[in-house]
C-alpha cells in the first residue's frame, strides 16, 4: 500500500474519531442566537463561555458533582481495601478459590447486568440502602473488585517471594516484611487501581438509575439525563458544556492510568 | 487466608452471586414491584409468554442487528486503525489520543454528545450531508444512526488489543515472506490474520457479549424510540421491569437473553476451535 493511501486512511480515521469531541465543544462556546441559527457552524461566530455560567444555574450540577465525587472516591478506597488482602492471598495460595476466582470475573464480564439488577433492587430496598449513597457505593464496590482484583494479583505476583523470605529471615515479623517490603513495591498496582476503580465509579449509570430515584441524592450522570428534558435548542448549550466538564475528571485520570493500567492488564495476563 | 478473602467475599455473595440465583428463581415466578403482591412459582409461564410477544420479538430482532453490526464493524475499523497505528505515520500519537478519548468518556455523555451531532435542527450530520432528516426519530435511520454511535465508542478496547497483537507478530516471519517474494496483501493474509487469529476470536466474543449487554449508551440517545425501533434487549427488560413492575417476566427476558448468548458464543467459539485445529 502506499503512503498516500495509508496517510489517507489515517486521516479518514481522524475525522471520524474527532468529529463528535470538536461537535461538543463547539455546541458548548455557541451563543443561543447562534443556535437557533438555520445554518449551524463549526466555528463559533462569537465563542461564549457563557454555557459554562448557565450550566450551572439549570440544575444541581455541583451538589450532583460533589455527590459523585464522594461515591467515586468511597467506592475507590474501598475497593482497593477490600481486594487488596485478597489478592494478596489469591496470589501467595494455590487452589481451587482462585480457580473460583477466576470463574467468577470472567461470569461477571458475560452476565447481563438486567438479571441481576431486578434481585439486586430487592436486596437493596430489604437492606434500606435504596435511594441512599452508601447504597450505590456498595453495589459499585462490588462490581468493581472482580477486575480490580485481577489486577492487584498480577502486581503481587510480580513481587518475588523470596523478597519476603528474606526479611522474615533477617528477623521481620511476616506481617513486618509485608509492610515494610511488599507494600512499597505494591504502590504503582495500587495507583492504579484506585485510578480504574474510581472511573468506574464516576462514569456508571444504569446502577446509579435503578438505585437513586430521588433527585435531591442522583450523581452526575443521572443529573445530566434530565437536564435534556423537554427539548429546545436554546438547552443544547449549557448540556454540551456540562457534559464537557463531567468528563473531565475521567478524562485526566485517565491520562494518568494508561500505561499503568495496560501494563497491569499485561501483568495478570501473561502471568495469571 | 480465609480472613485475607472474607472482606472481598462478603459483598459479592450479597450483592452480586446472591442476586444472579435470585434472578435466576425469579424467572420462574409471578414477582411484581407492589408491595402487597404475593409471588407465586409461575413454571414456565413467563417464558411462555415471552415467546407470544411480539414487542419481545422485535427487541430481540433489534438486539441481534445491534450487536452483530457493531461488533463487526467495530472489528474491521479497529483492524484498519492498528494497522496504521502499526506502521511509522506522523500523526500516529494524535490518532492513538483520540481513539482513546472514548474510553475515558462517560457512557451518558457519549449519549449526549451524539444527541447534538444528530440533532435536526443544530445537529452536524443534517448541516454536513445537506439533509433534513430527523435521524434518532426515523424509522429507517435511527438504528444504523445509533450503530454508528456504537462503533465510535466501542473503538478503544478493540484497537488496543489488536495493536497489541499485531506487536506480538514476529518480524521475522514477515522478512521471510518477503524474501520468498510475497507481497503486502498475500503476506497480511498468510501471515497476519492468521497470527493474530486468537486475540481477534477473544475480542470479537467480548465485544459481541458487551454489545449485547448495552445500556446507558442507547438509552441516553433514543430510550429506545421511535416505536421500539432501537429498543435493545436490555432496555425492555429495563421498562419492563421498572416502569411497569414486572419483575418475573423481566428476569425471564434476563435468562432468555444469557441462553442466546451464551448459544451463539458456544457456535462462535466451538467453530472457531475447530477451524484452528
Amino acid at each position: 500500500m502506499s503512503r498516500i493511501l495509508q496517510y489517507a486512511a489515517l486521516l479518514a480515521y481522524l475525522v471520524f474519531l474527532g468529529f463528535p469531541l470538536v461537535w461538543l465543544l463547539s455546541t458548548a462556546l455557541k451563543t443561543p442566537q447562534e443556535m437557533a441559527a438555520l445554518d449551524p457552524s463549526w466555528i463559533p461566530r462569537e465563542p461564549t463561555t457563557a454555557n459554562f455560567a448557565a450550566a450551572f444555574g439549570e440544575q444541581d450540577l455541583i451538589g450532583a458533582g460533589l455527590r459523585s465525587l464522594v461515591v467515586a472516591l468511597a467506592s475507590a478506597l474501598l475497593t482497593v481495601a477490600v481486594a487488596l488482602p485478597a489478592a494478596y492471598a489469591l496470589a501467595r495460595y494455590r487452589g481451587v478459590l482462585k480457580r473460583i476466582t477466576l470463574g467468577w470475573v470472567l461470569v461477571s464480564q458475560v452476565f447481563p447486568f438486567i438479571s441481576i439488577i431486578i434481585p439486586l433492587f430487592l436486596v437493596m430496598r430489604e437492606l434500606g440502602l435504596v435511594n441512599t449513597l452508601a447504597g450505590l457505593v456498595l453495589v459499585h464496590v462490588t462490581f468493581t473488585l472482580p477486575f480490580a482484583l485481577w489486577m492487584l494479583q498480577g502486581y503481587v505476583r510480580s513481587v518475588p517471594r523470596e523478597l519476603e523470605e528474606a526479611a522474615a529471615v533477617d528477623g521481620a515479623g511476616r506481617m513486618r516484611a509485608i509492610v515494610k517490603v511488599v507494600a512499597p513495591l505494591l504502590a504503582p498496582g495500587v495507583v492504579a487501581t484506585l485510578l480504574f476503580s474510581f472511573i468506574s465509579s464516576w462514569n456508571e449509570f444504569l446502577f446509579a438509575l435503578v438505585v437513586l430515584k430521588d433527585p435531591d441524592v442522583m450523581t452526575l450522570p443521572l443529573t445530566l439525563v434530565r437536564f435534556t428534558g423537554p427539548e429546545g435548542v436554546a438547552r443544547l448549550g449549557p448540556l454540551a458544556a456540562a457534559s464537557l466538564m463531567a468528563t473531565i475528571p475521567s478524562l485526566v485520570f485517565f491520562a494518568i492510568i494508561q500505561r499503568r493500567l495496560r501494563s497491569g492488564l499485561m501483568a495478570g495476563a501473561v502471568k495469571g | 487466608m480465609w480472613a485475607l478473602l472474607l472482606p472481598a467475599l462478603v459483598p459479592v455473595l450479597i450483592f452480586s452471586v446472591g442476586p444472579l440465583l435470585y434472578g435466576i428463581a425469579m424467572a420462574f415466578t409471578d414477582a411484581e414491584s407492589g408491595r402487597n403482591h404475593v409471588t407465586r412459582f409461575a413454571g414456565l409461564d413467563n417464558f411462555a409468554r415471552l415467546l407470544g410477544d411480539e414487542a419481545f420479538w422485535q427487541s430481540m430482532r433489534v438486539g441481534m442487528i445491534w450487536a452483530v453490526s457493531v461488533t463487526a464493524l467495530q472489528f474491521l475499523a479497529s483492524l484498519g486503525l492498528a494497522l496504521l497505528l502499526h506502521q511509522r505515520l506522523r500523526l500516529r500519537g494524535l490518532a492513538r489520543v483520540l481513539a482513546m478519548v472514548p474510553w475515558a468518556m462517560p457512557p451518558v455523555v457519549i449519549g449526549l454528545m451524539w444527541r447534538l451531532v444528530y440533532h435536526p435542527d443544530a445537529g452536524l450530520v443534517n448541516s454536513t450531508l445537506g439533509t433534513d432528516i430527523n435521524w434518532l426519530a426515523d424509522f429507517t435511520w435511527a438504528l444504523p444512526a445509533v450503530i454508528v454511535m456504537g462503533v465510535w465508542s466501542g473503538m478503544p478496547q478493540t484497537t488496543v488489543v489488536l495493536l497489541a497483537g499485531l506487536q506480538n507478530v514476529p518480524a521475522e516471519l514477515h522478512e521471510a515472506g518477503a524474501m520468498d517474494g510475497a507481497g503486502t496483501w498475500r503476506r497480511f493474509w498468510n501471515i497476519t490474520l492468521p497470527q493474530l487469529r486468537p486475540v481477534i476470536v477473544a475480542i470479537t466474543s467480548l465485544d459481541f457479549v458487551w454489545n449485547v449487554n448495552q445500556f446507558s449508551l442507547v438509552y441516553v440517545l433514543t430510550q429506545g424510540g421511535p416505536g421500539g425501533r432501537t429498543r435493545l434487549p436490555m432496555l425492555f427488560a429495563y421498562e419492563e421491569a421498572f416502569e411497569y413492575g414486572f419483575f418475573g417476566y423481566a428476569a425471564a427476558l434476563g435468562v432468555a437473553i444469557v441462553v442466546v448468548v451464551l448459544a451463539l458464543l458456544g457456535a462462535y467459539l466451538w467453530r472457531q476451535l475447530r477451524e484452528a485445529a
